[in-house]
């Protein structure tokens, strides 16, 4: 059972610090994000109208977000309409209680689950294991993830950490029924978790999914993927229990033309993915419950400017470009929500309490790659700049930065300062002390020069 | 015309022959230089790590000192990309704030920009015969969408040899505050950098930005590796005269 994110000491520098060197870890991670973030640029780049897209996916959830109480209402009565439940959760707990109820009034004591973010957020796996319930993850990342009692380390490829070899290992350590001479090619582990999951599709009697999109019009949920996995837990169960983020809204079927196109070319790099299943309400023969999760959404909605992070369709694609989430990798966030987006989502949703939280709008460079490539046009470094002016800060941080303000206030304190500096070039240490011993540590100090640009130009160019 | 100098408070204090290079080169051009001698820092620092109230003050400080020019030229992608990215969202719409800030920051170029799009030159006379790598950094790529105009401005100077840097687009790990508060990250992010530079043979180390070349170069220095850093206006300053 993989464990859950919620309290993880420490905070991103140092989780960092450990990661990077993790030699192993940093060439999974760069053969993994350069190969993805490759061919969403390919399949990206082909399209002569990609920037128009993702303006329209901008427009239609920001409008969405504007009229989100509407349109969830105008969802409810469709989906009830078609024959399903729909439950509305304030908070993870609530959502893990109606989950475990639903669950316990079928009598089944084990679930398959369809690959989701949204139950990996409010911890759900762990709050079912506590009524005694197993859940049986059946997406492959997600599998090896569980199977290797580990963490999630990226949203669309949570065993990205991991290569072949590391696969293989846990699967023969872990699994009961692996094919003899079990190889690490990819068709032969993907082989060996099929023999596992088959039995577990025809047995399971409830299923639980999230959903990248549910349509206010029509009261329909789509799920994309790219196994057949999530699928097969869709159709076969008696019980199919939906969790999702009260965000996934979509106003109208048509608005599904312009995510069914941005989604796959910015998550997988593929024009189309390979399996789009579609469900309105109860199909014949299942029961169909929603549960409409908020879980602090509504509060982001009310900042003006972080608000956009709801935009997101979880594509992954500012991951696979951010050159920090490459190299700290996804544990390092604490979140079921690493790299960019979850730099400013996580300290949205659960507040910015730990020194965890509190680290993360901080775990950015600001190089604005993540901002190019997002098909929702979510301005990432902004929000990230806002975070870090509501963040708590440490108290010899902020007397640092206020003592450089008000020298940088003034062109005399700044001259001053300059010449102080200059008369003393010859004594700064190669290395400094306290934190300035941060950049000493890898790097060189600029020489100090001789005279300030002010100085030279007051001496040579004052008329 | 009335040309105003932004120098930038790191160029100020650690990189004065930036300066003295974009003085010499725009007045080699034509341009009559000024250098507003109020002027100090434009709050980056401060706002991109929190302290908005300090960097609000030096945002407005900065469009006190250089109201009143036909344009201001600075030696920076990443302090004119925050005059002309982020001042506009310091403020609310509609503000006397709001209205200082739109008549100073659209006249805030950042050094190649000035030259190609205002100067509408891209020959500056130079004579540089050493082999030179670029690195585009993140603020002028992707916030002030320079784009192949310092590749331009070096294709034109003679002698120089301009080899490709691969990977170019990728941030070096600077991030102002971000190389002291995240160092690990930064240094992993600085030496993949390193790498990819002296995989070119070049002997300079070329950018708009003295900032990133700080951190990169620090790193060059600390392993000996014998590259130099440059700024893109000390290379274009260079004359066969000069040398």
């Amino acid at each position: 059972m993989s464990g859950t994110f919620l309290g993880m000491p420490g905070n991103f520098p140092k989780n960092a610090e450990k990661a990077v060197q993790d030699s192993q870890l940093r060439f999974n991670l760069r053969k993994a994000t350069h190969t993805i973030r490759g061919k969403r640029a390919s399949v990206v780049d082909e399209l002569p109208d990609w920037q128009e897209l993702r303006a329209a996916g901008k427009a239609i959830k920001d409008e969405t977000l504007r009229h989100l109480d509407r349109y969830l209402v105008q969802l409810e009565d469709a989906v009830t309409g078609a024959g399903g439940h729909v439950h509305w959760a304030r908070d993870a707990a609530e959502a893990n209680r109606i989950v475990t109820g639903l669950v316990k009034a079928t009598g089944e004591s084990e679930v398959v689950k369809v690959k989701s973010m949204a139950t990996q957020e409010i911890g759900l796996n762990e709050a079912l294991a506590e009524h005694g319930i197993t859940a049986y993850e059946t997406d492959l990342a997600e599998l090896i993830v569980q199977l290797g009692d580990d963490f999630p380390s990226h949203i669309l490829v949570p065993a990205i950490h991991r290569n072949r070899a590391e696969i293989r290992e846990i699967f023969l350590d872990k699994m009961a029924e692996t094919p003899e001479g079990l190889t690490d090619e990819p068709a032969a582990l993907a082989e060996a978790a099929r023999l596992h999951l088959r039995e577990r599709f025809l047995r399971s009697k409830v299923a639980i999914s999230g959903a990248n999109f549910m349509v206010a019009e029509t009261g329909t949920l789509v799920v994309l993927e790219s196994e057949g996995n999530g699928r097969m837990c869709l159709t076969l169960p008696e019980t199919l229990i939906s969790v999702v983020g009260i965000e996934k809204l979509l106003p109208s079927w048509r608005d599904l033309e312009v995510f069914l196109q941005l989604l796959p070319r910015s998550s997988t790099g593929e024009r189309m993915n390979p399996y789009t299943s579609m469900w309105t309400g109860a199909t014949e023969g299942q029961d169909f419950h929603l549960v409409l999760l908020d879980n602090g959404r509504t509060d982001v909605l009310a900042d003006e400017v972080g608000r956009q992070a709801l935009r997101c369709i979880r594509c992954s694609a500012c991951l696979n470009v951010c050159p920090v989430y490459e190299r700290a990798g996804g544990h390092a966030y604490g979140s079921v929500y690493p790299g960019p987006i979850g730099a400013i989502l996580t300290p949205q949703l659960r507040g910015m309490g730990s020194e965890l939280d509190a680290s993360l709008p901080y775990a950015s460079s600001l190089c604005g790659a993540c901002y190019d490539v997002c098909p929702v046009a979510i301005d990432i470094p902004e929000v990230l700049v806002d975070l870090r002016a509501k963040a708590p800060h440490g108290r010899a941080e902020r007397a640092g930065m206020r003592v450089a303000g008000w020298v940088l206030g003034n062109e005399v304190r700044l001259a001053k300062a300059q010449r102080l500096a200059t008369r003393f070039r010859k004594l700064v240490p190669r290395r400094l002390p306290g934190p300035l011993s941060a950049w000493t540590d890898t790097r060189d100090l600029p020489e100090i020069p001789e005279e300030s640009f002010r100085d030279w130009w007051e001496r040579h160019e004052r008329p | 015309m009335r040309v105003a100098l932004f120098i930038t408070c790191v160029n100020d204090t650690l990189f004065p022959g930036t300066g003295k290079a974009v003085v010499s080169l725009l007045r080699r051009l034509g341009c009559e230089v000024d250098f507003p001698a109020a002027q100090t820092c434009c709050g980056q620092m401060h706002v991109n790590t929190g302290y908005r109230e300090e960097g609000v003050r030096l945002a407005r400080h900065f469009t006190e000192v250089f109201s009143g020019y036909d344009a201001v030229v600075a030696p920076s992608g990443s302090c004119a990309a925050m005059v002309r990215e982020q001042y506009p969202k310091l403020v609310r719409p509609g503000s006397r704030g709001a209205a200082a800030i739109g008549e100073v920051a659209p006249k805030v170029y950042e050094l190649s920009e000035f030259l190609i799009d205002v100067l509408k030159v891209e020959d500056v006379g130079a004579y540089f015969p050493h082999r030179v790598t670029y690195h585009p950094t993140c603020h002028s790529l992707r916030g002030l969408r320079l784009g192949d105009r310092p590749a331009r401005l070096l294709s034109h100077v003679r002698g120089l040899e301009l080899v490709p840097l691969p990977a170019a687009e990728e941030c070096c790990g600077f991030g102002g505050t971000f190389a002291v508060k995240n160092p690990a990250v930064s240094a992993a992010m600085g030496a993949d950098k390193v790498r990819n530079v002296l995989g070119t043979g070049a002997e300079v180390l070329c950018a708009a930005d003295n900032s990133c070349l700080m951190h990169i170069g620090g790193t060059l220095n600390r392993q000996k590796a014998g590259v130099r850093i440059m700024h893109l206006a000390e290379i274009l300053a260079t004359t066969e005269a000069t040398g």
